[in-house]
């Protein structure tokens, strides 16, 4: 492998990256007893409320590379938080719940890749359809399968965490660290692999130029619609995991409208980490840290209470600010275009 | 069967019309021998694009035939023609600019790892898009195919950060890398400077000697007439003539593609310069990279004068008309329109001040694809009379702006099916010849002309050529920039020669041989070139 291919400064930045855990982890050691537990269950919190987020933010990347827009991650997640939770309930295995969310979010985006791809509708209009059609489905189906209203039975066979009872006596690491679901794990393995797929292999090649010049692709003989379609499931596939971590990973049933608006932020996410794997880990990770600092004020400085819900709206307010004035992120150049051939230019 | 054995490519009664109703080829039957160099004419908007196209699988014909190495095809994509050794270099580069050379040659045939690659099992042409693809033989292999064919590149650069004419050298190196024998060059040498032309028919040669086939569209006759072995001439869609390089010349071709004589060296009186228009004076302008690219230049150019400025690409030639134009701020520098000071100032300022710009990149700066052909006359001056009207000329005036392109069109011959047709429908030339008729309509007092025949068919630069010479017999002056130099010298006054980002000289074109400018563009200084001619 040519790895001049990789940038200094990206170098640089992993460098920095892992100066500052560390830099962090030695701080942290430093610290009174009780403060360490609190740093741990900060860190814990900011990872749970960050995986679904870098789940569907990273589906999105998929899709967007490709140049589709994927506005219904929102509504995939909430299939997938179904499904999950509806399988692992009905039975009993909570391998079998992931499994299935993971193909009926696939499946729903193909809803979407065929509107778009073939039949090369409006982005925002499909994926608007996407979102109401899987939050009045998943909606009407909690009500069909456990008849009730806001939330379904509780599901016995969730996840099982993975334990780490070796660190259990650290005052750091062991809030932190363990328990761990195995869908958190999984968030960094993923990001890994998605930054080989995209950098390293023909489909991601063939994805990025789909994004970027269609017609190029369509000129190098290789179809266009199926490389963009393929983005587009894929990015269902993972945005129905995240969904399912919410209802059997991280809780344990599935509720109305139980994503409020994850989908959204992990779009977010997606733009902040600028459309790479990496990038919308770490946007991911920042997100959830504001989201749990909100969980943290609530538990600790119950004064502040009044402000935890502006507290919620920074992660949207801070993306402005940072797309507006610190950087501006590339989005791929096709995007949204429908690629016609019979159309030059 | 044994006869048509000896044509690699055979094209039978190809008929194709577009969605709107243009017809852009109308049964045009064509047969190519193995070894070949095949030139193919026609008028802008001729359909040569869109019968290659076709051949290369992007497009797919209405009826007719087509035939390679004997073998009846149906091509469904551009796949079906590669891997029947047909390879193609686009008029409008299919490169993606944020991609390596590496990546963008590979792309759609990407070498895996060898211990890995499973694509001959079955079901592992599948797996295999998700292995990894082996950059470092890729990129050997596309050096030495590089080397090997004198077109040397850096596999790692990325696309943006290379000239055109390097660019052009990857889409090559792009058909050499999947083995094409059959080449379809569509107008490759209309962006390249004289000396890469030289290079690239070097190359050409090269690849003839080697065994294959070559298609070249090309709108200089001079070029077809020194590397075709036939000429076939298209017109309005249909193919009117196929002729024998010896048995032809330039004049006659251009009669066979527009259907009357055409005048090569365009007739001009001489003619005393009036007041001075533009004045630039010590002008410094960076480029993106924040480099200096125009280092300290001063000009004149007077009413009903032509300053051509003859340069190879990349010496500033960009930065400077950007600057001119208003689209670039200068680091530094006094430019003055009619003794208005216009450095510094935005783009519609400097339009108000009467100066028109024909942009050297057409995509980018001249017309927006997606737009009709109306909105794109219109642009630029929409928001003012003729083109608006109403309270505050907030209310755009669409009968004026049709009844103004209509007149466009029918002056310009713009060749289209309606003015109301998206200006991505138009070929190349065409879309050309709407931004040179919107930006020679306005009245200007100064016109900057960047490259403003690229892509044009002789009977269209025939009349431009016209225009601009018209437009300076009228008190108008014009800042010619080109790299062709039978252009420069045709039209100009006087002759400004630019390198590294300073006018190194100053000639009357009576006074300089091509061979001197050259050598001036090369950076040889004048007593340079004086020895050099001695010698050459
Ligand atoms: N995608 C399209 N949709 C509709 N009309 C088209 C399309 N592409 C080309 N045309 C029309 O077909 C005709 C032939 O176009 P083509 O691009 O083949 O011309 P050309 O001979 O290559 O001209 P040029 O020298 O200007 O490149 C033109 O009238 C053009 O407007
Ligand atoms: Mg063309």
């Amino acid at each position: 492998m040519n790895w001049r291919l990789i940038n200094w400064q990206s170098q640089y930045r992993t460098l920095a990256v892992l100066a500052s855990i560390v830099i962090g982890l030695i701080a942290i050691n430093f610290m009174p007893v009780e403060q360490q537990a609190i740093a741990g269950w900060l860190v814990a919190t900011t990872l749970q409320m960050a995986t679904p987020l870098v789940l569907a933010g990273l589906g999105g990347m998929y899709s967007e590379r490709g140049g589709i827009v994927n506005i219904g991650l929102e509504g995939i997640m909430l299939m997938g938080a179904f499904t999950g939770a509806a399988v692992a309930y009905y039975a009993k295995d909570p391998w079998l719940g992931l499994l299935g969310a993971v193909m009926v979010g696939g499946l729903f985006a193909s809803i979407h890749g065929v509107a778009c791809v073939k039949y090369k509708g409006n982005h925002i209009v499909s994926g608007t359809g996407i979102i109401l059609f899987g939050t009045g489905l998943s909606t009407l189906l909690l009500e069909l399968v456990w008849h009730q209203k806001g939330q379904g039975e509780p599901v016995t066979n969730t996840v099982p965490d993975l334990m780490f009872p070796a660190l259990l006596d650290h005052p750091f690491l062991g809030p932190a660290f363990s328990v761990i679901s195995p869908i958190v794990l999984f968030m960094f393995i993923i990001t890994g692999v998605s930054w080989f797929v995209l950098f390293r292999t023909p489909f991601g090649l063939r994805l990025r130029a789909a994004g970027e010049d269609p017609s190029t692709l369509d000129s190098a003989g290789v179809s266009v619609q199926w490389t963009r379609f393929i983005g587009v499931v894929i990015s269902g596939c993972l945005a129905g995991l995240g969904g399912a971590y919410l209802s059997i990973g991280f809780g344990s049933a599935f509720a109305k409208e139980m994503t409020s608006g994850r989908g959204f932020i992990s779009l977010a996410a997606m733009i902040f980490g600028n459309w790479t794997p990496f990038g919308v880990l770490a946007a991911g990770l920042f997100f959830g840290f504001l989201i749990s600092m909100n969980y943290f004020i609530q538990i600790y400085f119950p004064i502040l209470l009044p402000f935890a819900n502006f507290i919620a709206m920074l992660p949207y307010v801070l993306v402005i600010i940072a797309l507006g004035l610190i950087r501006k992120s590339v989005p791929p150049k096709a995007i949204a275009i429908p690629y016609e051939k019979e159309k030059k230019g | 069967m044994s006869m048509s054995m000896e044509y690699v490519v055979e094209l039978e009664n190809i008929t194709k019309t577009f969605p709107g109703g243009v017809q852009a080829n109308k049964d045009v039957t064509l047969r190519i021998q193995k070894g070949e160099v095949i030139g193919l004419l026609g008028e802008n908007g001729a359909g040569k694009s869109t019968l290659m196209n076709m051949l290369y699988g992007l497009l797919q014909p209405d009826s007719g035939k087509i035939i390679i190495n004997g073998e009846e095809v149906n091509l469904k994509s551009p796949q079906d023609a590669i891997v029947r050794g047909v390879g193609m270099v686009h008029q409008h580069f299919k490169l993606i600019p944020v991609l390596t050379v590496t990546e963008n040659v590979v792309l759609g045939l990407e070498p895996i790892l060898k211990k890995m690659d499973v694509r001959s099992i079955p079901g592992g042409r599948t797996i295999g898009a998700v292995l990894p693809i082996d950059f470092g033989t890729a990129a050997k292999r596309i050096t030495k195919i590089g080397d090997e064919n004198g077109l040397p590149v850096n596999p790692n650069s990325k696309i943006q950060d290379l000239s055109v004419g390097l660019q052009q050298r990857v889409e090559i190196i792009k058909m050499l890398y999947r083995e094409a024998d059959i080449l379809i060059l569509d107008e490759p040498t209309s962006v390249l400077t004289p000396h890469e032309v030289d290079e690239l028919f070097v190359t050409l040669k090269e690849f003839v000697k080697a065994g294959k086939t070559i298609i070249l569209i090309t709108h200089k006759l001079r070029e077809s007439m020194a590397l075709c072995d036939r000429i076939c001439v298209l017109r309005d869609g249909a193919l009117v003539g196929t002729v024998a390089r010896d048995d032809t010349s330039p004049q006659d071709l251009a009669q066979m593609m527009v259907g009357r004589p055409v005048v090569f060296t365009t007739e001009k009186e001489p003619k005393t310069p009036g007041e001075v228009i533009l004045s630039v004076q010590d002008l410094h302008v960076l480029d993106n990279r924040k480099l200096e690219k125009v280092k300290g230049i001063d000009f004149e150019v007077h009413a009903g004068e032509i300053f051509g400025i003859a340069g190879v690409q990349g010496n500033g030639q960009t930065e400077l008309i950007e600057a001119l134009a208003g689209l670039r701020k200068p680091k530094s520098g006094i430019i003055t329109v009619d003794n208005i000071r216009i450095s510094g100032k935005r783009p519609r300022f400097v339009r108000e001040a009467k100066v028109s710009h024909i942009p050297e990149d057409r995509h980018k700066r001249g017309i927006i694809l997606p737009f009709t052909i109306e909105e794109n006359i219109a642009l630029g001056n929409h928001y003012r009379p003729p083109f608006a009207g109403g309270p505050l000329n907030a209310v755009l005036d669409l009968d004026t702006t049709h009844s103004i392109t209509e007149n466009l069109v029918e002056q310009y011959s713009i060749k289209l099916s309606s003015t109301e047709a998206l200006a991505s429908t138009l070929s190349g030339g065409n879309q050309q010849k709407v931004v040179v008729a919107r930006e020679l309509s306005t009245k200007p007092r100064l016109v900057i002309a960047a490259q403003p025949t690229r892509g044009l068919d002789v009977g269209a630069t025939e009349y431009i050529h016209e225009v601009l010479i018209a437009l300076r017999d009228s008190g108008v002056a014009v800042l010619l920039i080109s790299a062709e130099l039978d252009e420069i010298q045709n039209l100009a006054d006087r002759i400004g020669v630019i390198y590294d980002g300073q006018i190194v000289a100053v000639k009357s074109p009576g006074e300089a041989t091509q061979t001197e400018l050259g050598l001036l563009m090369a950076g040889h200084t004048d007593e340079a070139s004086e020895e050099g001619v001695a010698i050459s």
